[in-house]
C-alpha cells in the first residue's frame, strides 16, 4: 500500500459517516424539536409523515459512524466513549424514546400525547447529548496510556452547554426548512416564520462557538489564525457569509427547496471549520488518526466493502427518497 | 452488601439486559420478514386476497417488533465502547470490521427499503414492492451472519494473532469469518428465528380459530405455522446436537457446565437431568442421572470417557448453575416444540387440522416458547464462555472500561426504567394488534390509520376511509 496513506482515507470515510448522520437525521431530529411548537394533532401527523419513511436509514448512518470508528481506530473508539460515557448514555436513550414514538403513536388515542412528549424530549436529549459531545471532544481529553483518564463530569463545561445549544438550534433550522419544503398552507407559514429566528439564532450560535474554539488549545489559534494557515482557512468564513446571504435571500423570496439545501451548506461549512480545526487529531491533543488506527489488513478488509457499497447505499437511498418525494398535503392529497 | 458489585458486575449485567430485551426483537423479526415475503409472492403467484390480507396484518406488527429491534441494537453497538472499552481496543481490530459489513450490507438495506415496503405499495407497485420486502428479509438474514460470525469468532477464535499493543488482529480474514463454531451457531440461530416466529403465528391464528374456526385467515397462518413446527422443530434438534458436538471439541469447559460434570468420569458419564449446581462445593446436589447416557449422546458410545471441572482451573469456571439450567430450558422449549409438530402433523394426516380445540390451546399456549428458548440458548452459550470474552485468551475482567461503579449503575438503572416503560407499551401495542382477527380487506398501516394513508398523506386515508363508509 505505498503511496497510499489508509488513516486519512479511513478518516476522511469515518467524517464522511458522521456528516451524512448529521445532514439526514438532523431534519429529522429537528422536527422533534420543533414538535411542542405544533400543538395540533393535524400538524403533528403531517410532520411525522414527513419522515416516517426515512428516518430508520436516517438513524443508520450514526451506527455506522460508531461501528466504524471502532473497526477503523479501536482506540479512539476506547477511549472516547467512556469519556463521553454519560452524553452517550443520553443520546441513546433519547433515541429509544423517539425511534419507538415513530410506530407507538399511530398505535394509541388515550396515550398519543404521551409518545408526543417522547418524540420530542428524545429528540431534544439525543441533540443536546450530541452537541455536547462534540464540543467535549473539542476541548481536550485526558488520556494515560491506552485509556480515557479524566473524570466523570469532564464532558460537563459551559464551552460543552454552548455547542450543545448550539446543535439544538441547527437541527431545529434544518428541521424547519425541512418542513418548509414538505409542507404547504398554514404549517408552510408558520415554518417560513420558524427558519428566520432559527437562523438568527443559528448565526449567534456559530458565532460564539467560532469566537471560543480559539482558546481552547493553542493548536486552535495557530491552525486558524497565522500565517500561511489563515490563506487556507479564511475562505471557509468567507463563505459561510455567503451562504448566509443567499439563504436570507431565499427565505425572503420563500424558495421551497433552496432553504433546506443551504441550510446543508451551512452544516457542511461548520463540519469542514471542526476538521480544521482537529486534524489530524482524532482524540485531540492526544491521539493522532495514525495513533488511533487499525492494523493496515483491518483498513483494507474494510475499504473494499465501503468502496462497493457506499455508492449502492447512497443509490438506494436516494431512490427511497424518490418514492416519497413531493408535498405531503393535508389538504390535497394524492388519490 | 454491594460488595463484589464492582463496575465490571454492573456492566456485565448492563449488557445481559440490553441483550436480552433486544435478542427478542431481531429474532422476531427475521422470520417475521422471510414469513412476509412468503406472503407477498404467494399473493403475487396466486392473486389470493388471503395472502395480501395477511400480508397487511403481519406487516404491522412487523412494524412495531422492527422499530423496537432498531432502538435497542443501536444501544448495543455503543455499548461496546462506553462500557467495554478495553474490548474494543484489543478486539476492535478484528470484531469491528465484521460488524462494520453488518452495516454496511444488511442495516442500510434493511432501513433502505423498510419505507417502501411500509408506506409504498401503492407509489411503486406490486413487483417493485415485492423487491423492497424481499430486501428487508434479506437483509435480516445477512444481518445475522454477520453478528454470529463475530459471535461465534470470540467463542472459537481462529485466524488472529496479537500485536505489540495487546490488540488482536486478522492474519486470514476467511478463517476469522467462517471460525470453527460459525457455522452451527448460525444455522441453529436462524432456525431459532424461524420457529420463534412460526410459534407466534400459529398461537395468534389458533386463538382466532377458537372462537371462529371458519375465519379464513387465521386458518391460512395456522396450517403455515404448523407446518413449519412440524419440519423445523426436528431439524432445529438435530442441530442443536451438531452444535453441541462442535462445542464439546471447541469449548469443553462450556459443555462440562452445561452437562453440569464437575467430576470426571472414566468409564461412561451419566446424562444429569436434573439437579442443583453446588459451585462452590463443586458437585452436583440432588443429582437425578441416567448413567452411561452423558456419553451417549457426546461421544455416541457408553463408555467413552468424560472429563468434567475437577480437571480446570476454578478460576476458568464458568458459573455452572446459569448455563446448566438455562440449558435445560432450552432443550425443555425444543421438546415441547416438537411435540406440538407432532401433534398438528397426526391431526393433519387425520383431515382434523382445524377441529381439534387442544391443539388450538397447545398452540396459544406455545407462544412465548420461542423467546424463552431464544434467551435461554443465548444465556447458556454467553455464560458459558465466562469468564472470558474471546474463549480463553481475553478475560471479562480486563475488558471493562475504565468506570467506576456508580457511572455504571446509574446508567443501568436508566436503562431499566426506559426499557421497561418503552418495550412493556410496545408489547402492549403488539398484542393489541394480535387480538384482532385479520379481516377482508386488511390494508396494512393505511385504512385503520388515517393519518398515515397513501405514504405520506394523510388525506387520501380519510378519503378513503369515507368512501368505505
Amino acid at each position: 500500500m505505498i503511496g497510499i496513506d489508509l488513516p486519512v482515507i479511513w478518516a476522511f470515510i469515518i467524517a464522511f459517516a458522521v456528516f451524512v448522520y448529521v445532514v439526514m437525521d438532523g431534519f429529522d431530529l429537528g422536527l422533534g424539536i420543533l414538535f411542542p411548537l405544533f400543538p395540533e394533532k393535524r400538524d403533528r401527523d403531517v410532520i411525522m409523515n414527513s419522515v416516517a419513511p426515512v428516518w430508520d436509514g436516517n438513524e443508520t448512518w450514526l451506527v455506522l459512524g460508531g461501528g466504524g470508528l471502532m473497526a477503523a481506530f479501536p482506540l479512539a473508539y476506547a477511549i472516547l466513549m467512556p469519556a463521553l460515557y454519560t452524553p452517550m448514555i443520553v443520546m441513546l436513550l433519547g433515541l429509544v424514546f423517539r425511534g419507538v414514538a415513530f410506530e407507538f403513536r399511530w398505535r394509541t388515542t388515550k396515550e398519543r400525547n404521551k409518545w408526543d412528549i417522547a418524540f420530542a424530549g428524545g429528540s431534544l436529549l439525543a441533540t443536546l447529548a450530541q452537541g455536547i459531545a462534540l464540543g467535549a471532544i473539542l476541548q481536550g481529553i485526558h488520556v494515560s496510556g491506552r485509556a480515557y483518564a479524566g473524570g466523570w463530569w469532564d464532558w460537563l463545561t459551559p464551552f460543552s452547554i454552548l455547542t450543545g445549544v448550539a446543535l439544538v438550534i441547527g437541527y431545529a433550522l434544518l428541521g424547519a426548512t425541512w418542513l418548509v419544503m414538505k409542507t404547504e398552507g398554514e404549517l408552510r407559514d408558520r415554518a417560513y416564520r420558524l427558519s428566520w429566528t432559527l437562523l438568527m439564532a443559528m448565526l449567534g450560535a456559530i458565532g460564539a462557538v467560532s469566537a471560543a474554539t480559539p482558546f481552547l488549545s493553542l493548536q486552535y489559534t495557530q491552525r486558524w489564525f497565522t500565517f500561511p494557515n489563515i490563506v487556507l482557512t479564511a475562505p471557509v468564513p468567507v463563505a459561510v457569509a455567503a451562504v448566509t446571504a443567499l439563504l436570507l435571500r431565499s427565505l425572503a423570496n420563500k424558495y421551497d427547496y433552496q432553504p433546506f439545501f443551504l441550510t446543508l451548506a451551512l452544516f457542511a461549512l461548520s463540519y469542514a471549520g471542526l476538521g480544521i480545526s482537529m486534524y489530524p487529531y482524532i482524540v485531540p491533543q492526544s491521539v493522532t488518526i495514525w495513533q488511533a488506527a487499525a492494523p493496515e489488513n483491518s483498513q483494507v478488509f474494510m475499504l473494499f466493502g465501503v468502496a462497493v457499497l457506499i455508492p449502492l447505499i447512497l443509490g438506494y437511498t436516494a431512490w427511497a427518497y424518490w418514492v416519497f418525494r413531493g408535498k405531503v398535503d393535508p389538504e390535497s392529497g394524492y388519490h | 452488601m454491594f460488595e463484589g458489585w464492582d463496575a465490571v458486575v454492573l456492566a456485565r449485567a448492563q449488557f445481559a439486559f440490553t441483550m436480552s430485551f433486544h435478542i427478542i426483537f431481531p429474532a422476531f423479526s427475521i422470520g417475521l420478514a422471510s414469513y412476509l415475503a412468503v406472503l407477498e409472492a404467494l399473493w403475487l403467484w396466486t392473486g389470493r386476497e388471503v395472502f395480501i390480507n395477511l400480508f397487511n396484518y403481519w406487516l404491522k406488527i412487523f412494524a412495531v417488533a422492527f422499530g423496537m429491534g432498531v432502538v435497542s441494537g443501536i444501544v448495543m453497538s455503543y455499548q461496546f465502547g462506553t462500557n467495554w472499552s478495553a474490548f474494543s481496543d484489543k478486539v476492535g481490530p478484528v470484531i469491528g470490521p465484521l460488524m462494520a459489513y453488518e452495516v454496511l450490507t444488511a442495516f442500510f438495506l434493511e432501513a433502505g427499503f423498510l419505507g417502501v415496503m411500509l408506506f409504498g405499495l401503492q407509489r411503486v407497485g406490486p413487483k417493485l414492492h415485492f423487491l423492497a420486502t424481499l430486501m428487508v428479509a434479506i437483509g435480516t438474514l445477512i444481518s445475522a451472519f454477520w453478528i454470529l460470525s463475530a459471535n461465534s469468532w470470540m467463542q472459537t477464535p481462529t485466524g488472529h494473532a496479537i500485536n505489540a499493543d495487546g490488540q488482536f488482529i486478522a492474519v486470514d480474514w476467511l478463517k476469522v469469518i467462517f471460525n470453527p463454531s460459525f457455522p452451527y451457531r448460525l444455522v441453529h440461530m436462524v432456525l431459532a428465528a424461524y420457529l420463534t416466529t412460526a410459534l407466534v403465528v400459529g398461537a395468534v391464528g389458533a386463538y382466532h380459530l377458537l372462537r371462529d374456526r371458519h375465519l379464513a385467515g387465521p386458518r391460512v397462518m395456522f396450517s403455515m405455522a404448523m407446518w413449519m413446527a412440524t419440519v423445523v422443530a426436528p431439524l432445529q434438534i438435530l442441530a442443536g446436537d451438531q452444535h453441541g458436538l462442535n462445542t464439546l471439541e471447541h469449548q469443553p469447559v462450556k459443555i462440562m457446565a452445561m452437562e453440569g460434570h464437575f467430576t470426571s468420569h472414566k468409564d461412561g458419564a451419566p446424562l444429569i437431568l436434573f439437579g442443583w449446581p453446588n459451585q462452590s462445593a463443586g458437585r452436583m446436589d440432588y443429582a437425578i442421572e441416567v448413567p452411561k447416557l452423558g456419553s451417549m449422546i457426546l461421544k455416541h458410545s457408553p463408555d467413552a470417557p468424560m472429563a468434567g471441572l475437577d480437571t480446570v482451573p476454578r478460576e476458568n469456571w464458568p458459573p455452572v448453575a446459569i448455563t446448566f439450567w438455562s440449558f435445560r430450558i432450552m432443550v425443555g422449549m425444543g421438546l415441547l416444540m416438537l411435540a406440538l409438530g407432532a401433534f398438528s402433523l397426526l391431526m393433519r394426516i387425520q383431515g382434523k387440522l382445524y377441529d381439534s380445540r387442544l391443539l388450538y390451546l397447545f398452540a396459544v399456549a406455545m407462544a412465548p416458547s420461542g423467546f424463552i428458548a431464544v434467551l435461554a440458548g443465548w444465556i447458556t452459550t454467553e455464560t458459558g464462555r465466562q469468564p472470558f470474552t474471546v474463549y480463553g485468551l481475553l478475560r471479562t475482567v480486563d475488558s471493562a472500561s475504565p468506570l467506576a461503579a456508580p457511572a455504571v449503575a446509574s446508567s443501568l438503572i436508566a436503562f431499566i426504567i426506559v426499557y421497561f416503560l418503552v418495550f412493556t407499551a410496545g408489547v402492549i401495542y403488539l398484542l393489541r394488534l394480535m387480538a384482532a382477527p385479520p379481516h377482508p380487506g386488511e390494508e396494512g398501516p393505511r385504512s385503520d390509520i388515517p393519518a398515515r394513508a397513501a405514504g405520506i398523506t394523510p388525506a387520501a386515508g380519510a378519503v378513503a376511509e369515507g368512501a368505505a363508509r
